[in-house]
């Protein structure tokens, strides 16, 4: 039933300095088809596949606008997600209200961090079940974060999370440096050449399946489903085109 | 036993509440005052002035009090109103600024997101008939951009190339509409002094609340400048040749 | 005994209770047609005789099909319009679309309502089209009364422009014009401008800037243009 004795709650350490709940929460996120972020000095980009829990059923929403500069994707608890989206939205408002500017992305970023925190502390309490990458546009420029249910918040230049996003990661780390001067086009095609390599074997990005998220200096948060993608899409194949021959 | 009440001057009481809590009290006319507060855009940022005076009803009270203000590196405060409610809401700024410093993200509290602040404040006070009894000219650069913006006890907003609170809403606006508007990307920073001073003379002459040591200050890209306080040459030739009470 | 010295109750509503409104005046127009709304307002901001600026626009896009244009006291005004995109936000991310123009009508009415017992003092008008693509034009007192129309005149310049519009848009007592009858939209719009240039004559807190946003399917246009400054 349990791994060991020392996984009851998020609460309990174990002997090896270890917090059980929280590296299962991490698992979660694991098991949520993979998304993947980039930036160039401009703009940040956000890639997902999308899952149907089965023939029936829509696809599930991966990335979601927080508002006009900043966006996020999930990956693992969808349900844990809209939480937090929920969240920083109502964030992003009250900056606006308050001191009528963007919500800088690394506060919004680091007040999510905290509430995974607490759950991590607190008796009687879930750790959030989702990874999230948050992009976004402020006075300092595009971001791209990631969060996790240990509360952990890192920057990045490009990063991946969800099922074999181990795949994607390998890729970004060959291509990262080209990323800084790339227009946003090209940069969407190389997060989703990325995003193509966590893929099982015979499983192929369609319209159906992708979801692409970008917001940058001149770009405000754009969410692309369905029919939209299919323009990168192509791209794609064009560029597999040119390296075969 | 019933408790012994006394009347405030001032002091709104509310019968109800005060036995717990003493009375509710609230501004309802500001005491030590500043008068005006002129500011406009020039060729490269902001002027604004204001004069070292707070009054205590026509007694000149304060004759070295500071009405011009730094908010973090690009924005400049300019007050007239109640001094004591100023200092209030300094307080307040100087708490947020601090708040800002220690996140230590490289994110600036820029201009614009100063003045929503005050504004905010301003308003929600007024929405409570507890207003902080001032005008506030706003000044600064955001985002290589000129701003310049107004905000009063009522929570009334604007933005304008110039702006001039009180007396000189009435004395320096006109002066300032005439050579300012339409030319403010062209007037050099010799120019914009000396239609400050202009204004500012003016209103010495005619507002019996002023006095005449000043406080000039601009804001470029360079940041925040607050002179020290100075004198301005006056004329009084005519006044010798009015006999008793003048005409 | 001094104890028992107690001093009659003062009334908290005496002769210095301070009065948290002002009036900024300022004037806005909606006139319906067809296929197409026009709104349109002066940007001039006022503070008894004194003009505070020349330029602090009154009529906002809420949404890509819906314009609300306000007058009265600017403060209230501001945030009324702040607390409306707001909710029209919070609407978009709960229902992925954006809000029509009936439903913001409604929802500004309530917003207005919610606060009857201290009330934003402002005259609102709100334009859009309707479900059927037809211009529509709401307008409301400051505690949430609302009534659809196919135009109307707020603010300080409305007793003006109120009888010109009942005159060129409505055809109000003329025996031979069909008062159903909607203006096209060039019409309407030079009415609109007329009714400014008239208003700006004669209401010393009107002028400076009009502002005019034509609503139709493709989506809002703003114009702008200059009325005298005196």
């Amino acid at each position: 039933m349990f791994r060991n004795q020392y996984d009851n709650d998020a609460t309990t350490w174990s002997p090896h300095g270890r917090i059980f709940q929280v590296e299962y929460a991490s698992e979660a996120v694991k098991q949520g088809s993979a998304v993947v972020g980039l930036k160039s000095k401009d703009n940040v980009v956000l890639v997902a596949v999308k899952r149907s829990p089965n023939e029936l059923a829509s696809y599930q929403k991966k990335i979601v606008r927080i508002d006009d500069h900043m966006g996020i994707a999930m990956a693992g608890l969808t349900s844990d997600a809209r939480v937090l989206s929920n969240y920083l939205r109502s964030e992003a408002m009250r900056s606006k209200m308050v001191y009528g500017r963007a919500l800088p992305v690394g506060r919004a970023v680091t007040s999510i961090g905290d509430k995974a925190q607490t759950n991590t502390q607190e008796y009687g309490r879930r750790p959030y079940g989702v990874g999230l990458l948050v992009i976004g546009h402020d006075d300092t420029g595009p971001h791209l974060y990631e969060f996790n249910p240990s509360g952990v918040v890192s920057e990045y230049y490009a990063y991946s999370i969800g099922a074999r996003s181990q795949s994607a990661r390998t890729n970004l780390e060959r291509n990262f440096e080209k990323f800084e001067d790339m227009p946003l086009k090209e940069l969407i095609v190389q997060g989703l050449r990325a995003l193509r390599d966590t893929l099982q074997q015979g499983k192929l990005l369609d319209t159906l399946n992708t979801s692409i998220g970008f917001v940058g200096k001149d770009a405000k948060m754009t969410i692309l489903d369905g029919e939209d993608t299919q323009a990168y899409l192509d791209l794609l194949d064009e560029g597999e085109a040119m390296e075969t021959e | 036993m019933d408790p012994i009440e006394f009347r405030l001057p001032h002091t709104i009481h509310r019968p109800a509440a005060s036995a717990k809590h003493g009375p509710v009290t609230r501004t309802t006319q500001p005491i030590v005052t500043g008068t005006s507060v002129v500011a406009f855009k020039y060729k490269d940022g902001i002027m604004m002035a204001a004069d070292c005076l707070a009054s205590y009803g026509s007694l000149a009270r304060f004759r070295n009090e500071k009405r011009l203000m730094a908010v973090g590196e690009t924005t400049l405060l300019g007050v007239s109103g109640d001094m004591s409610d100023f200092q209030h809401l300094q307080h307040t700024l100087e708490g947020l600024l601090t708040q800002e410093y220690d996140m230590d993200d490289g994110q600036k509290l820029g201009t614009k997101s100063v003045y929503k602040c005050i504004s905010n404040i301003m308003y929600n006070r007024r929405s409570k008939t507890d207003p902080l009894w001032n005008s506030y000219v706003i000044g600064g650069i955001d985002n290589g951009q000129k701003f310049l913006g107004f905000v009063d006890l009522y929570g009334t907003t604007y933005q304008s190339t110039t702006i001039s609170t009180g007396f000189g809403g009435h004395l320096a606006q006109p002066i300032l509409r005439r050579r300012v508007e339409g030319r403010e990307d062209e007037i050099t920073e010799e120019e914009a002094v000396q239609i400050l001073e202009e204004c500012m003379r003016v209103l010495f002459y005619r507002d019996a609340r002023s006095l005449n040591k000043l406080r000039r200050a601009k804001v470029t890209a360079q940041g925040v400048e607050v002179s020290e306080p100075y004198a301005l040459e006056t004329n009084w030739d005519f006044a010798e040749s009015i006999v008793g009470y003048g005409s | 005994m001094l104890s028992s010295i107690t001093q009659a109750p003062v009334e908290a509503h005496s002769h210095n209770r301070w009065e948290p409104y002002v009036d900024n005046g300022g004037t806005s127009l909606a006139i319906a047609g067809a296929d197409f709304v026009i709104i349109a307002a002066d940007t001039r901001q006022s503070d008894g005789y004194s003009i505070n600026t020349r330029y602090d626009p009154k009529a906002f896009e809420l949404s890509n099909k819906t314009v609300i244009a306000t007058t009265g006291y600017a403060a209230d005004a501001k945030r009324l319009v702040e607390v409306m995109e707001q909710k029209a936000q919070s609407y978009f991310h709960k229902h992925e679309r954006v809000m029509s123009t009936p439903a913001m009508a409604q929802l500004l009415s309530n917003t207005l309502y919610y606060k009857r017992f201290f009330p934003y003092y402002v005259f609102p008008i709100l334009a859009g089209l309707d479900s059927q693509g037809k211009g529509a034009v709401f307008t409301y007192d400051p505690v949430g009364n609302m009534e659809r129309t196919v135009y109307v005149a707020c603010g300080s310049a409305s007793a003006l422009v109120q009888p010109f519009l009942d005159n060129q848009v409505g055809f109000a007592n003329q025996r031979a014009a069909d008062p159903n009858r909607l203006l096209d939209r060039e019409t309407a719009r030079k009415i609109a401008i007329d009714a400014f240039t008239g208003a700006t004559e004669r209401d010393i807190y009107t002028g400076d800037w009009l502002e005019i946003f034509t609503i139709d399917q493709t989506g809002v246009h703003r114009e702008k243009r200059e009325l005298k400054r005196d």
